[in-house]
């Protein structure tokens, strides 16, 4: 299936892109960010970061569907 | 709306209007500014970005959380966005209410919880040319230094 899959900051400078749409068999999130990290070389640990799915909060393991707006979060630092 | 973003600088004094209340006798605000050092590095401006949806999403949130846990009448936040130079205002955060005490307290818990849950991210340019991610560099170079170290 397709999802959809947008990076910021050091995420997008690693991945050398802002979004990208991608086929894959990544059935959570999880999944998926170790196929990305496999491919970009991510330098954060899963249990640094946070994933939103369709603009809401989401757990790792929640499972993923066609279409899906997937994001990971690095730590944030705002203020 | 009760968090947003802006790209210009921020206009505090049209914001503060937006908290104005006949039952207010008190109000207070938060600003936070960019700093010319970090770390030990002498930082000359920054670069905020952040996932504007869901961020607007969690600062609604925060913001209705205070409304919620303190006795206030209104607040409200705004977080900039885009490059920053020192001196600049990076965020604003007021409250008004009945008495100077909850108004206080609500900004402080606004600008805690903003800090900690909405998806901003800060970039630091220094005077010796390098560049970081703030709260993110250190914690993907702590593994390998627990390895170095192992």
């Amino acid at each position: 299936m397709q999802v959809n899959i947008r990076y910021f900051a050091l995420m997008r400078e690693q991945a050398g892109r802002s979004g990208e749409t991608l086929e894959t068999t990544a059935r959570t999130p999880a999944d998926l960010y170790a196929e990305l990290t496999g491919r970009y070389g991510f330098t954060l640990g899963e249990e640094q970061l946070k994933v939103a799915i369709n603009s809401e909060f989401a757990d790792w393991s929640q499972p993923l569907a066609a279409g899906d707006a997937v994001v990971f979060l690095p730590p944030v630092a705002g203020g | 709306m009760r968090f947003r973003f802006t790209q210009a600088p921020i206009d505090t004094a049209g914001a503060r209007r937006e908290l104005l209340d006949p039952g207010a006798g008190g109000f207070a605000s938060f600003e936070g500014w960019v700093r010319d050092f970090n770390e030990g590095q002498q930082v000359t401006r920054l670069e905020y970005e952040a996932f504007e949806e869901l961020a607007v999403a969690e600062g609604d949130r925060i913001v209705a959380e205070a409304l919620a846990r303190f006795p206030i009448k209104h607040a409200l936040c705004i977080h900039r966005i885009g490059t920053l130079g020192l001196g600049d205002m990076a965020v604003w955060v007021a409250a008004s209410s009945a008495h100077r005490g909850e108004a206080f307290d609500a900004c402080r818990f606004i600008i805690d919880e903003v800090k900690h849950r909405v998806p901003i991210w800060k970039k630091e340019h220094y005077r010796n040319g390098d560049s970081g991610w703030v709260n993110c560099e250190r914690c993907a170079t702590a593994p390998r230094h627990a390895h170095t170290h192992a």
